[in-house]
């Protein structure tokens, strides 16, 4: 097949690596060639970070550019608005609606603009997720990545029991139940 | 075998195991950290943490002269550090294979500058090989070790950020034991005073001009031909953005061995296409050696010498493509990384704020202490260059002694800022030097370092005594102080500034991201209270926000370290350790 390009963006904490990593091992535990690319370091402390996850027969960039993604999993609607670019005119984006407020705007140096949702659902096809509300209903606001996961899973045509055997196996195991659950929601909306 | 997906950090320390390498040591520095952190889980590995990059280099050389595979991996500015040993390295040779990865950052996602490393290849004589993915790094560390024992040399494996921080496909294998080589007492090979290096010199040079002919025909360049109308001349992950940009439209001469270059390679290829491209991050380096070779090629007057690049950049540069692509009319705000909830860090910029003195910063985590609304930094070069370079001002003007300080974090003090302290004790100045000790190196990812008390295994190791180290070089004036305590740490820093004899003060407090380290229940602002004064927000902590001209605290981000509470003038700020 094609390489089908995923990119996860979101703010430093909130578990976008893990999400990159859960769709990694899907994808390879599928034969598929697969990349993921992440970003470590000063990146990480409450900045903006970005993910790539490629996957298909062969794989070369590790990268996705401006008009290239198939997928965006977006953890927090302003960094759905920042990356934006990235995605395939004909791509899907899905994004938590939850608003994390950046430096500049905690200091009211900035403001955290209006009507971010709005805006996305009416450029391109736009999927929003209450992903917090649902973290919390599977008994922790931890899980958004998975709950995250589960919505995006469909676009991936992989099964969910691969899904529910890579979660099993990546996360913790006393996390394991609370984590299938959070998959379910998302996979369910 | 087993398929795995491994970072290329991960991938080089599976290598660096099956290759049967018996010593590792490093330093950490982000991209190249995870290398030996993931060969610290093989135990038939021996590896540790060196209080620097030229103390890890000269602990493998060691380790080679004494008969075993060593390596050290290090982040490109870490191969600074390390360069005094790598050049002589390359005179003596080796015993046991000697490989040393280093990590480039282009982009500079975490690191102070841009410096392409393949110069020290060239500059040093030590072959330099490259790979372009996972699957690469772990053959080419392999390959490295067998090459360096081949040829008596070091070898050194360049990477860089994105191939470090990409996961791909690997396919593990079984470590390949290799007994100690047995050390032979030889002055001539190992002790190089001026008797003995010159004819080594010469036989440096013997051994580059055979590595070179090697390389003619080694597997680890490749060519690949397609179309006769564009050649690529390529390494590294850039080879990755060129075949995605250009697939079969182009040819390919891939060299995993950028140093030293093929020449009789690289002009057969150059002849069998009508335009040569040479696609390389940073520095012009293998366009230079082309051009010297008489080569008309294009490169950096195409692409730039600045950060990274990608398939667009050669999809646009190459073919004149460019991708569609929608965008929303919404003013983003920037998003730079914080330092986190609960950092104690924190205290002392706002302290350093308050009191209007100048910073001279260092690396760590703490130089994000330079950004609003704390704007406490006003200088950062490289590791350890806070104190010595304090040290500097102060003799420029000595009236800076009374409102200057240097701030520098455990790990980049063992690093290289104790000889700073040396030089100012020796050299008398009144200089004011903070150690923000929070027991870890934190920016890197929580490594162990010297004053820990556990090694890189997280057994118990001998910890450094600052105080006592900074006693013995002649400190009189210490003071350790808790930074969440903001009266404590403003009055220890107000004090020193005005001694007339060097002072160090210890802000020491673990980071509060450590799995060790208890939080108190999280604040909450009793909004009846709050006046919406702000003052609690001027130390920037991301817990705490504004709105409806109220501050609150969000619940889920809070660390209850309660360094808020001492700012508020309304009592306003409840729980953590009160309730």
């Amino acid at each position: 097949m094609n390489t089908f390009s995923i990119m996860i963006v979101g703010v430093g904490g909130q578990g976008t690596l893990l999400a990159s990593r859960l769709i990694g091992n899907a994808v390879l535990s599928e034969g598929y060639d697969v990349k993921v690319s992440e970003v470590h370091g000063m990146s990480q402390r409450g900045g903006s970070v970005i993910t790539y996850v490629r996957y298909g027969d062969n794989v070369y960039s590790p990268i996705i550019n401006n008009g290239e993604a198939d997928l965006i999993i977006s953890f927090e609607q302003l960094e759905a608005a920042r990356y934006l670019k990235y995605l395939k005119t004909d791509g899907t984006l899905i994004v938590n609606t939850q608003k994390i407020n950046p430096m500049s705007v905690v200091i009211g140096s900035a403001a955290y603009p209006d009507g971010v949702m709005e805006k996305l659902e009416s450029s391109v096809n736009t999927i929003p997720v209450d992903a917090l509300k649902l973290a919390e209903e599977a008994g922790s606001p931890k899980a958004v990545n998975v709950v995250l996961i589960g919505v995006s899973a469909k676009k991936m045509n992989i099964d969910k029991e691969v899904w529910h055997k890579i979660i099993a196996e990546t996360v913790p195991p006393k996390f394991k139940d609370m984590n299938l659950k959070a998959f379910d929601l998302g996979y369910n909306i | 075998m087993s398929k795995k997906l491994l970072l290329g950090n991960e991938a080089v320390a599976r290598g660096v195991y099956e290759a049967g390498a018996a010593v590792v040591s490093s330093y950490p520095g982000t991209p190249s950290t995870e290398i030996t952190e993931a060969v610290s889980k093989y135990d038939e590995v021996y590896s540790e943490w060196a209080p620097n990059e030229k103390v890890a280099v000269e602990t493998s050389l060691g380790a080679s002269i004494g008969g075993a595979r060593a390596f050290s991996a290090m982040k490109h500015v870490g191969l600074n550090v390390a360069a005094d040993p790598l050049f002589t390295a390359s005179y003596t040779g080796i015993n046991g294979g000697f490989v040393i990865a280093v990590a480039d950052d282009p982009g500079m996602f975490s690191s102070q500058n841009e410096q392409d490393s393949r110069h020290y290849a060239e500059a040093s004589k030590v072959m330099m090989l490259e790979p372009s993915d996972s699957r690469e790094c772990k053959d080419f560390v392999k390959k490295a070790f067998d090459l360096s024992e081949k040829f008596d040399t070091p070898v050194l494996l360049r990477l860089t950020m994105r191939v470090s921080h990409s996961r791909g496909v690997v396919e593990l294998e079984d470590r390949k034991e290799v007994s100690l080589k047995e050390y032979k007492k030889d002055p001539s090979k190992y002790v190089m005073m001026p008797a003995y290096a010159i004819p080594k010199h010469k036989v440096v040079e013997t051994r580059q001009a055979a590595i070179k002919e090697f390389m003619e025909t080694s597997d680890l360049n490749r060519v690949e031909m397609n179309s006769d109308e564009i050649g690529v001349i390529t390494a590294g992950n850039c080879y990755n953005y060129a075949k995605e940009a250009l697939g079969d439209k182009a040819s390919y001469l891939k060299l995993g061995c950028v140093y030293p270059l093929p020449d009789k390679l690289i002009l057969d290829f150059a002849s069998k296409c009508k335009k040569i491209y040479v696609v390389e991050e940073l520095d012009p380096f293998i366009e230079n050696h082309c051009k010297q070779l008489g080569l008309k090629v294009y490169g950096k007057d195409k692409f730039t010498m600045l950060g990274e690049y990608s398939q667009a950049l050669v999809a646009k540069a190459v073919l004149g493509e460019e991708k569609e692509y929608k965008t929303v009319d919404v003013d983003i705000p920037g998003r730079p990384p914080v330092l986190c909830p609960g950092c104690p860090h924190r205290g002392v910029f706002y302290a350093l704020k308050n009191l209007k003195v100048t910073v001279c910063g260092d690396i760590g985590c703490y130089t994000l202490g330079a950004l609003p609304p704390l704007g406490a930094m006003d200088t950062t070069i490289c590791m350890g260059a806070s104190i010595s370079s304090l040290h500097g001002r102060i003799k420029a003007n000595p009236e800076y002694a009374k409102n200057s300080v240097a701030v520098i974090g455990d790990s980049t003090f063992c690093h290289s800022g104790i000889t700073g302290l040396v030089d100012i004790t020796y050299n008398n100045s009144p200089a004011t030097v903070i150690v923000l000790d929070n027991s870890t190196t934190g920016m890197t990812g929580h490594q162990e370092n010297p004053t820990t008390g556990k090694n890189i295994k997280g057994e118990p190791a001998t910890a450094i005594d600052i105080v006592a180290l900074a006693k013995a070089i002649g400190f009189k004036r210490i003071q350790v102080v808790d930074p969440y305590n903001l009266k404590e740490t403003q009055d220890a820093i107000k004090t020193e500034l005005q001694a007339d004899e060097p002072s160090l003060i210890i802000a020491r407090r673990p980071c509060a991201l450590l799995k060790f380290v208890k939080h108190d229940p999280p604040y909450k602002i009793e909004q009846d209270k709050c006046k919406g004064c702000t003052s609690c927000m001027k130390i920037g902590c991301p817990a705490i926000s504004f709105s409806d001209k109220k501050a609150h605290i969000d619940a889920t981000q809070c660390a209850g370290c309660g360094v808020c509470t001492e700012l508020c003038h309304f009592d306003a700020i409840k729980g953590g350790k009160t309730e």
